[in-house]
């Protein structure tokens, strides 16, 4: 399979991985932004307070640029499918499809036909009838995630299927059983909690920079976008940590390669397992080098309680291939990138953590009554410098998420070697991600751009908001 | 094949169909964003009548490739591998037009906003000129082998029936646009938009003639189905006159219905072509049938429930984002950050 030199393999699994880390930066700042920038309407709707509609439309401009390209980086992903894994598709197609068919139908229609009326409706929708609007585009987004996840926790955990013993391709047995697989349950609310943390976080952190650079222009304005978007960080960051501890204890059972990864544990642990806060991992060896170790941490971890050995990826690989050496010969490789894992977990767990202690000082620091926030320059700095590291922290976790299914394209059922397209040449797949990378580049570039110089101009002033939103349709604009 | 294969290979035609009916006149204006506009206020009002409705249009699309994948993932396998540079172009396309709207509206200066102009213009173009080969190329047969998959050289893609397919469609995006326009907006704009597409009909009707001659040529249609196809070629060419007609009358809803329903046409000739085959092989022993292409019973039918059960419902709201938005563009509606 791997011919000298590139091989398609390697190109389209590069491929995939730049594409899905790119998209996955927007998705759930977006999700996040829809959710938060709805709870601000909402909060105009009830308080009439112009502040909020203020931050409704400054935080909204912020979510639409990050829509826009989530939008535009997401067809990639759906095309990539049949252009580079054209196998893997008639395989799964059966399954795969249908998910994807769905998130179309119901979610995408649903965002964008009311992303739409959001935008052009604030002078002719009464205000509660306008922030419905927004609370569809919010739940659209929601859904597109349980719908692609679904078809993700395939892969991850396939069930509701059997093999068609004429054609070897994957067939559907049951749509309940894929949509109720457990790996969704597990992986859904640790998303969507990740994203409301990320918007939460950078909304934060954007004005923190915003107080830092002006002291006196809109003050109330920024400080409010704080205080709403760190009571949703914090709920957010202890969500996405117990979420996460749920899914962590379930990947232990189901996927021990990507856990014992994930903890860098090569040899089978004693009764009551250490963990290891950093490790020198020797991946040719496959052993420790050396360890910071927690003593009964990993089992507190993995079993809540101080005792359970975990097993380690040595013992696991054996396993692995005395169950599938049969069907898949015996040459496969089953250990995973494990450094790549180990510190992604660390990044990811860390991050979690982090975003609760910062949402915990902010709220103090910001609260009502004081104004230390204003004075305490240095935790500005900490949460401006914070608003990056969601971004870390979702490839972070993707990484753990889609490196520890390797071999497997389809755990168990299709390597990810035997998936690729055969029919796409090297260069086809050398122009494309070149072009992408390009494409990339130049959207992330506009886009930070674009949001920063929106934050330098800050938000529009309260008499000039209805002329930010003036409806194009409408007679009065006409003869204005 | 099955009654429930038949029924997909329809919703297929219908999803495409409805993709290039909506999706064809926001080319068509995003074609016009350079060229017809003549001053910033009006390129405004350009973007402004698709502002709220081009993703959503573009959504077709998409759902059109999911329900691709679910209903015949063969044909979505080989059909996406099989068309990987061009696919690709497509989606280049897609990517710099669909953000443009959202980027340009944000700049600061003439000279940037200038750039996503172009990008509108350019992707609109692109973007159904590469379908429009994309899909001629596949009615006139490729090299497949029984793997079902692909292996074309340039001229598979690239020759003369495909540019004039490619032609013939973009083309018709921008007088579907025009009418478009006609229809959304007051004053010169409007004026201009009737006075660019009159001449632009004898183009359309040169590239008709010039298209079924070619299908006479390049594809086993004409020996397939000899009446449907000539029957549909009719109709196309019909509507192309019936859309002439009502630029002559100053006609804007039956002009633009009229273009919407010639691309409409494009697809039923193809999809009627195509049946009951998928994907049509050089060697007509490896062309791909429907019957094979699809998935399990199970999954079809499963796929039938929950689109029996959503499409009314996406249909409702997505209609009603029209009504909302029906009367004329007045004036700019894009805010410029200052």
């Amino acid at each position: 399979m791997l011919s000298s030199g590139i091989s398609i393999v390697f190109l389209a699994r590069w491929q995939f991985a730049m594409t899905t880390i790119f998209h996955f930066f927007f998705v759930p700042f977006s999700i996040g932004l829809g959710f938060i920038v709805a709870i601000m309407e909402t909060l105009y709707v009830i308080k009439k307070d112009a502040v909020y509609k203020q931050m409704t439309i400054f935080w909204g401009k912020i979510f639409l640029l990050s829509f826009a390209v989530g939008v535009v980086t997401g067809l990639i992903q759906e095309f990539q499918f049949g252009m580079n894994w054209s196998v893997y598709s008639r395989f799964m197609g059966d399954i795969f499809g249908a998910p994807l068919a769905i998130e179309a139908l119901a979610a995408f229609f649903m965002e964008s036909t009311f992303i739409g009326l959001w935008i052009f409706t604030w002078d002719r929708f009464p205000a509660w009838l306008h922030c419905v609007m927004i609370w569809l585009v919010s739940f659209g987004t929601m859904l597109s995630a349980l719908w692609i996840l679904a078809a993700n926790s395939f892969m991850q955990n396939p069930v509701g299927y059997m093999i068609d013993p004429k054609t070897g391709r994957a067939n559907m047995v049951s749509f309940f059983d894929v949509i109720n697989n457990y790996q969704l349950k597990m992986e859904f609310p640790h998303v969507i909690f990740g994203a409301w943390a990320t918007a939460a976080i950078v909304i934060a952190g954007m004005s923190a920079w915003a107080l830092l650079r002006n002291k006196t222009k809109f003050t109330d304005f920024w400080r409010k976008s704080i205080k709403v978007s760190l009571i949703v960080g914090l709920i957010a960051s202890i969500g996405v940590i117990a979420a996460g501890d749920l899914q962590t204890r379930y990947v232990a059972n189901e996927q021990p390669m990507k856990f014992a990864a994930m903890e860098g544990v090569y040899k089978t642990t004693g009764k009551s397992a250490p963990w290891a806060a950093i490790a020198s991992l020797d991946t040719q060896n496959k052993e420790t080098k050396w360890s910071l170790d927690v003593p009964y941490a990993l089992s507190m971890l993995t079993y809540h309680k101080t005792t359970g050995a975990v097993k380690g990826m040595n013992e696991v690989n054996a396993d692995l291939h005395a169950k599938y050496d049969k069907q898949f010969g015996k040459s496969i490789n089953y250990y995973v990138p494990t450094k790549t894992l180990f510190w992604s977990f660390r990044v990811m767990a860390l991050s979690g953590g982090w975003f609760a202690l910062v949402s915990i000082v902010g709220l103090w620091l910001n609260r009502k009554s004081s104004e230390s926030i204003l004075r305490q320059r240095w935790f500005l700095y900490v949460l401006g410098i914070t608003m990056w590291l969601p971004f870390a922290a979702n490839t972070a976790g993707w990484m753990i998420t889609e490196f520890g299914r390797y071999p497997w394209v389809v755990y168990g059922l299709l390597t990810i070697a035997d998936a690729v397209s055969p029919n796409v040449s090297v260069a086809s797949l050398l122009t494309s991600n070149i072009l992408y990378f390009g494409v990339f580049c130049c959207l992330g570039i506009v886009m930070i751009w674009l949001a920063h110089r929106e934050l330098r101009k800050g938000p529009d002033d309260l008499a000039s908001l209805d002329q930010a939103v003036i409806d194009p349709y409408a007679r009065e604009a006409f003869s204005k | 094949m099955s009654m429930t294969q038949n029924f997909w290979f329809l919703v297929i035609g219908l999803l495409f169909s409805i993709f290039f009916f909506l999706e064809g006149f926001d080319f068509g204006v995003g074609m016009s964003v350079k060229g017809l506009a003549k001053d910033e206020e009006e390129r405004d009002m350009l973007i402004s009548s698709i502002g709220p409705h081009w993703d959503g249009n573009e959504v077709w699309l998409i759902t059109a490739g999911g329900a691709l994948f679910a209903s015949f993932p063969m044909w979505y396998a080989s059909l996406f591998s099989g068309f990987y540079l061009i696919l690709l172009f497509v989606l280049i396309a897609l990517i710099f037009r669909g953000v443009s709207f959202e980027f340009r509206s944000r700049m600061h200066t003439a000279r940037g906003r200038n750039i996503w102009e172009w990008a509108s213009t350019i992707g609109s173009f692109c973007a159904p000129f590469l379908l429009g080969m994309l899909f001629t190329a596949m009615v006139k047969g490729m090299p497949i082998d029984k793997a079902g998959d692909i292996s074309a050289s340039f001229t598979d893609y690239v020759n003369w029936f495909s540019i004039v397919g490619g032609v013939a469609v973009a083309l018709l995006c921008l007088l579907h646009g025009l009418n478009f326009i006609r229809l959304k907006t007051t004053g010169e704009l409007r004026k201009r938009a009737l006075a660019y597409a009159k001449p632009l009909y004898w183009v359309l009707y040169a590239g008709e003639v010039v298209f079924a001659v070619l299908v006479y040529v390049y594809t086993d249609f004409f020996e397939d189905k000899p009446l449907s196809t000539l029957l549909i070629l009719v109709a196309i060419v019909a509507l192309s006159v019936i859309a002439h007609v009502g630029t002559l009358l100053d006609h804007e809803k039956l002009s633009f219905f009229s273009t919407g329903l010639t691309l409409v046409g494009i697809v039923v000739l193809l999809f009627n072509g195509l049946y009951p085959r998928v994907m049509i092989a050089n060697n007509p022993k490896f062309s791909i049938l429907a019957a094979d292409a699809s998935s399990s019973p199970y999954t079809l039918h499963i796929m039938t429930i929950v689109t029996v059960s959503i499409l009314p419902i996406v249909l409702v709201y997505f209609i009603w984002s029209y009504w909302v938005f029906r009367k004329r563009i007045q004036t700019k509606g894009v805010t410029h950050a200052e």
